[in-house]
Formats: structure tokens, sequence, C-alpha cells
């Protein structure tokens, strides 16, 4: 690192050290109610951001007692200070002070669940050797209290060397007030005094630090012990001279011969964690809850595999009978205050960018609130319930048959309602190729927005006739959620195969009790995803509906506006009352689909139609595809302005309109098999900006959301191109 | 005493063991040790997945599922039931 870049971040640091007193970070295993117990500390008063150059999110709150304010950092759950996922590390580094814009941390609350002092404390006893000032918060929670646990909190602190413990019950909030005023008061505290567990390490480590070009820290030392020279550790390196450097790999090798060192890390901080347990837990013999009763029904394969599609059914239905009414409501909403719009302000290039582009581009944004809010209600409840977990346990034999493992099954479930909350809860998938490959075969899942396009298609050209006990068109449906599963799945399995090839992952879950969720908790989260979607993907649907707007608007023709008067004035001398008014609307719908015709977007129609003549398409649906790429069900409003039945015609007058379609020598634009293509076409093509714009924020590059368009719009083609051809053939 | 080939992968359901000896080749099972599942660790088969595979297991109050794969790694005696 040069020294120009060093004083930048310093510069950062003063600026952050500026607004409060102090920076804590707070650190715990997984589903230790590190999150729920951030949550009450700091309140609603956090940000979120994205950690330099990761995914990972960065939470950082305020805590205010009296005149101090004290500023919280939620690190990822760590099991060990030897990082190992992509979460471990940057929660590592953070505590070393070694990531780039975060403050070099001034104490550490530790989260220690009561129910799980055994991992608790393995990574407790490394954050005490850091020789940091330090608090524990014990979290106790009910399922604790009722499995029988009780834990000697005195004789816990003695064991830990001293280090001021805080029973706290997260979901009362007992004890809460004496650890808001203890992790204020962190400054004061004196570092923590180490544990000498290990005493080989320890004076390895001292021999090293002897001869150091700059002051260590200790604990970092004998990470470097352990981990070897790790990309991780490059800076611990580079403070050591060139002569322990050569030495480093002796001194591993007379410290551990052949044991890896990860192996006897665990067995002797194990030993000392189950020395500790003996002396401050005691079982009382198990309380039969609700709680223990139901987790025993859900563990037995059958009941549990059931129960976990009944949850799912649940949900699904949920998302679908809660957020239809409410989207439709958006959906009024909108084109009532577009039409508004035109009416105050006239004909017009403004107030058409006002109604019919902004506001309606506005609405596409909004109108993905209710479904993403609603699936990611039941996906938080369902997290913090534990449920989650057991999900993944239960349907990862299945998984891994596609390359997968069980944390996929959530988030390819949730893309049925709607990619974008799909993809965003790939975030309980720890391998990153593992993730990717679930992204890219969860757009392939036949999403709300899908459904009108199929519904509209297979009503106007799918004869309804019975086929055994079901309707064709009902088959026809039916076919094509299960296309899109099997193209999910084997895009899946290719992208295992190829581009992210890699070894499996170890699945080592972690299934915790289930446990009542926090309200709070849940409602911050929430909110959290709200903002997360409405910023990052907003933005880019947004312009994209701008900019579909201009491409169809632009340019005007001088020739209508004429013609629609001659036309009009025609019309007012032969016809009158309702008769007028139905010819008035039919003129102004001739002459919305001549526009339409003119415009960049009509003209690009006709422009791309040679690409598109192979799968029996006109210059009209290829403008409605065109159009459709940044949100798939704008389609059929553009099918209804090329036609000329108006953008809100009812299904009925744009199916009529489709099936008299012509070609310029009068065959039928609209054949079964050119239909089955333009199905198939949708059941692959991903056209919308929101999911591109998630996947390139969930996977912090461009090249994914491209390689996944490219992709996708490439089998859309192809298998377009095969029904038409083979079915007309 | 490592009982004649009891690894956690054949622990029946609802069987107690305590783990005697830990394959250590594999890095993935490095990982494993990382969360608790050393030598001297008393280890309960709770449940599995339909067709036995993932199983769960009760490690000190915690619950924690592993792959076949990975739980034949870990040679145990079983604790006699009724202990």
């Amino acid at each position: 690192m040069t020294k120009s870049s060093e004083t930048r971040i310093h510069a950062s640091e003063i600026t952050v050290a500026r607004r409060t007193d102090a920076s804590i970070a707070v650190v715990g295993t997984p589903n230790s109610g590190k999150s729920t117990l951030f949550n009450r500390l700091t309140g609603l008063k956090q940000r979120i951001g994205n950690y330099p150059g990761v995914t990972v999110e960065r939470h950082v709150g305020i805590l205010k007692v009296g005149d101090t304010a004290t500023e919280l950092v939620d690190l990822p759950g760590t099991h060990s200070l030897s990082a190992h996922s992509l979460e471990e590390h940057i929660a590592v580094d953070v505590i070393f002070g070694r990531m780039q814009g975060t403050q070099k941390p001034d104490g550490l609350l530790a989260v220690l669940d009561a129910s799980n002092l055994y991992q608790g404390l393995f990574l407790v006893q490394q954050l005490i050797d850091l020789k940091l000032p330090l608090v524990v918060a014990l979290t106790m929670n009910d399922a604790a209290e009722q499995s029988g646990i009780n834990v000697d909190v005195n004789r816990l602190r003695d064991e830990l060397g001293g280090v001021p413990v805080y029973p706290v019950v997260a979901t009362t909030g007992s004890g809460l007030e004496d650890l808001r005023n203890a992790v204020a008061g962190m400054s004061q505290l004196a570092p923590a005094k180490r544990i000498v567990v290990w005493p080989e390490l320890t004076e390895a480590a001292s021999a090293m630090a002897a001869d150091a070009d700059e002051p260590i820290r200790f604990a970092e030392l004998e990470r470097l012990l352990i981990d070897g020279a790790t990309a991780a550790n490059r800076e611990i390196l580079e403070k050591l001279d060139a002569n322990s450097r050569e030495r480093l790999e002796s001194i591993r090798d007379s410290l551990f011969g052949l044991e890896p060192p990860i192996a006897r890390d665990a067995r002797i901080r194990y030993a000392w964690v189950r020395d500790v347990l003996r002396n401050v837990q005691s079982s009382a013999p198990p309380f039969f809850s609700w709680r223990t009763r139901v987790t025993d029904f859900l563990n037995r394969p059958v009941p549990g595999t059931i129960g976990l599609f009944v949850v799912m059914a649940i949900v699904f239905q949920a998302v679908f009978a809660w957020a239809t009414p409410i989207m439709d409501v958006i959906d009024a909403a909108t084109s009532t205050l577009g039409g508004s719009v035109v009416q105050t302000f006239g004909e017009g290039a403004l107030s058409s960018l006002i109604g019919d582009g902004i506001i309606s581009g506005v609405g596409s944004v909004v109108i993905f609130l209710p479904q993403i809010l609603i699936l990611f209600l039941f996906i938080i409840l369902l997290e913090d319930s534990g449920y989650l977990a057991r999900a993944a346990y239960l349907m990862d034999r299945a998984m891994r048959s596609v390359g997968l493992s069980g944390q996929s099954i959530i988030p390819m479930i949730s893309s049925f309602a709607c990619a974008v909350p799909g993809i965003m809860a790939t975030r309980v998938i720890p391998n990153r190729r593992d993730r990717i490959a679930t992204i890219m075969a969860a757009p392939f899942m036949t999403c709300s927005a899908r459904l009108p396009v199929y519904a509209l298609l297979i009503a106007a050209f799918v004869p309804a006739e019975q086929v055994g006990f079901m309707n064709l068109q009902g088959l026809v449906l039916f076919g094509l959620y299960l296309f899109g599963i099997v193209a999910g799945i084997l895009t899946a399995l290719l992208m295992r195969q190829t581009a992210l090839r890699g070894p499996k992952p170890p699945f080592a879950l972690m299934l915790p009790e289930f446990r009542r969720p926090n309200l709070q908790t849940v409602f911050i989260q929430l909110l959290g995803r709200a903002k997360v979607f409405l910023y990052r993907a907003g933005t880019v649907i947004f312009v994209v509906a701008v900019i579909v707007w201009a491409l169809a608007y632009y340019p005007r023709s001088e020739e209508i506006a004429p013609e629609i008067e001659r036309q009009r004035q025609l019309a007012a001398y032969t016809l009158s009352g309702r008769e007028l008014a139905a010819e008035y609307k039919r003129i102004e719908n001739e002459a919305a689909a001549a526009q339409m015709e003119q415009s960049w977007l009509g003209r690009a129609g006709q422009f791309v139609e040679p690409v598109f003549a192979p799968l029996g398409w006109d210059w009209r649906v290829s403008s409605a595809v065109i159009a459709g790429f940044p949100a798939r069900e704008v389609v059929i409003a553009v099918l209804g302005t090329v036609y000329a039945v108006g953008d809100e015609a009812d299904e009925g007058t744009l199916s009529g309109r489709l099936q008299a379609a012509t070609w310029p020598d009068g065959a039928r634009v609209f054949t079964l098999p050119m239909v089955i293509g333009l199905l198939i076409f949708y059941a692959c093509c991903l056209q919308c900006a929101a999911t591109l714009a998630v996947i390139r924020r969930e996977t912090n590059t461009w090249r994914w959301p491209v390689i996944a368009w490219l992709y996708m719009t490439s089998i859309g083609y192809l298998g377009a191109l095969l029904a038409f051809q083979l079915g007309s053939s | 005493m490592a009982i004649n080939g009891s690894t956690l992968a054949t622990l029946k359901r609802g069987q107690k063991g305590i783990i005697q000896s830990v394959d250590v080749a594999d890095p993935q099972v490095q990982r494993l040790m990382v969360l608790g599942l050393v030598e001297g660790a008393e280890v309960e088969h709770a449940s599995s997945a339909i067709g036995g595979d993932p199983m769960e297991f009760r490690l000190f109050g915690c619950g924690i599922s592993l792959r076949q794969e990975h739980a034949r790694h870990f040679k145990v005696s079983p604790v006699a039931v009724g202990d």
C-alpha cells in the first residue's frame, strides 16, 4: 500500500470519529441474536451500505446515552477469527482494523447466545485475546430458559477473566438499559485480559513479536501462525522483518507437524470451552413446550417436507391474494393520474412526458412494491423464526441433484412471484458459485408479470378444448410453468459445469430452534429492503421507462394531426351522439397507431423485422417486444396501441384484433406455431430492467446481468425460431 | 475407544455418541471442526431429511446439519441408550 492511500484512509477515519465518541463492533456467531440486539440498541438510527467492492451489507447505527454518541457496527456473523467465507473475512478485517472506510473499533460488543454457549464461547475466547475493551451481552431468549439451560453469570464472568457480562432478554428488553450504559462507557473500560488456552502458540507468537519491525498485535500474530501466509494476512506479514517471514513456515512446522493448524486450533479451544461449560451451565430436565413439540414433529422427514410445501403454498397464496388488489389500485391510480395530467395541460410533449413517461415510469417501480414487501415480510419471518435453515436442510438433497444446495430453494420459489425479491433472497447462500448459479436460474421461474401475457395469448389462440380431464388452455399454461422450471434447473446445472465450476461447498448448516421473531427487527429489515429496492432498482427502471416513452413519442408526425381533424369533421357530418363519440375514439386510436408506426420505436420494429421474420413476427409484434424489454408487462399496452385499440383496451377487443391481424399478402400473423414461439420467447427472455438492476447490485458487476440477458434472449429467440419453423413446415 | 466403524453417519435417530477421532485430511472437515465437531464432543443424531441425507445432529443444545459424506469422517463411540 502506498503512502498516499494510507493518508486518505486516515482522513476518512477522522470524519467518522468527529461525529461519534467511539466506534464499537458488534461481534457474534450467526443466529446469536446479534442483529436483534443491534436493532434494539440503535433503533431506527442506522444506515445500510456496502463494504467497498463487495456485496456484503454494512450496518452502522448510533447508540445515544446522555451526551455520548457511540457508533455501533453490526458485523456479519462469524464462528472464528480464522475467516473462511467472504462475510467472515469482512468481520475479521473490521475487528483487526484493516477494513478500508471503517474505523478501527475502540471496543467490542460480543453477543453470546445462552442457548448456544458452546460455539459462542469458542469465538468469545478469541475476542478476549485481542486485548480490546470488551463487553459480553448474554442473550437469553425464552427458548434457552424453557429448554432448561441455566447459566451462572457470575461464574461465567470469572471464567472469562472478569470481562463484564450482561444478561439480556431481547424479546422483553430486560437488561437492555444496563447493557446500553456499559456499551456507551466502553472507552473507559480496561482492555480484557488474555486467557492463555494454548501456551505453545503464545510462546511462538511472542518470539516473533520481539523480532517485528513495528509493534503488531499479538492476536494477529497468532492468527498468522494458525492460518499461514494467506492473502488476508498480507498486512501483518509486511510488518515482520525478512528473517521472521522466512522462519514463519518452519515455526509452523514445529508447532503443528502434520496436523492441520485449523484442526489443532479447534481441538484446543473447544476443550477449554467444554471445561468452562461444566462450571457455568447446568441443565435442568428439558421443558416440554409447544416449541419442542413442533420441532419434534417437523424433524420427521415426511411431515417436515409436507410442512415445507404447506408453508410455501401459504406464502404464495398471500402474495397473490394480498398484493394483487393493492397492485390494481396502484395501476388504476397511475393511469388516472396520467390521464388527468393530459387533461390539465392539454396534448403536448410535456404533458405526455409527465403523464405517459414519468408517472407511468414511477408507477412501474411502485407496482412491484406490494409483492416485494409481502414476499420479503415472509422471508424475513421465516428467517428470523429459524425455519429458513430447516427448509434448506429438507430440500438439500433435491437441490444437490441439480448442482445447487438447499439454501437455493427459497430464492427459487420466491421467483415464481417476482425474481427481484428472489434474487435479493440469495444472500442466504454462503457459497458464491452457488449463489450466482441460483441468480441465473431464478429469472426463468414464471413470475407474475409473465402471467398477463400468457393469459392474453392463450385465451386468444389456444382452443379451449378438453384434453383428458384437463382443458388445453390450462395445460399450455401448466406447460409454460414447467418449461420455466426445467429451463432454470438446466441453467443451474450448465453454470455449475462451466463458468461456475468448482468444489461443492461444505454443507454445514446451523439449525436454530424455532423462536418468535421480534417485530421491531422484522420491521427494520423490511424497511431496509424496500429502500434498497427503491434506490438501486427503482432508479434504473425509471430511467428506462422514460427512454421507452421517448422512443414511442418521437418524432412527431406533422401529417397525422390535420388528418385526424379532417376525419373528425367528416364524422361529425354523418354521425351524432354515442356513435360519434365511438367514431372519435376509433379515429384517436388509429392516429395513435399511425404515430407509433413512424416513431423511433415503430421504426425500430420495422428495422428489426428481418431479424424476427424467421419467427413469424411482423413489425408490430417486434415493436411491442422491443418496448417490453424494460418491463415485460408493457407489451400488452404497446400491442393495444399498435393494433389501434387504445392502450387500455379490454382483453377481448385486443385478442380479436390479434386474431384478425394479417400480413400484407393476407396471411394471418398469429398462427399457432408463431404464438407458441412467442410464448416460449416470453418464458425465456429476461425482459425486466428491475431484475437486471438487482442482479447488478447483488453480484456487484455488470458482467452477470449482461450474461443473463444475452443467454436468456438467445434461448428465447432460438426456442421461438424452432417452434415457428418446425410448426409451419 | 473407537468402536469398530461407528461414525456420525451410522448413529441411529435419537442415539448419542462421543467423537473419538476426526479424519482431518479434508479441508471441509476442518471447517466442521471449527463449528465444534471435535474429539470429546457429545453428539446426538436428531433427525434426517427424506432419504436419510442430510442428517441433523444436536451438539451441546444446538442443531447442526451435515451431509452423510462429511458425517462419515467422524468416528464415534455410541453412548448406550438410557445413560
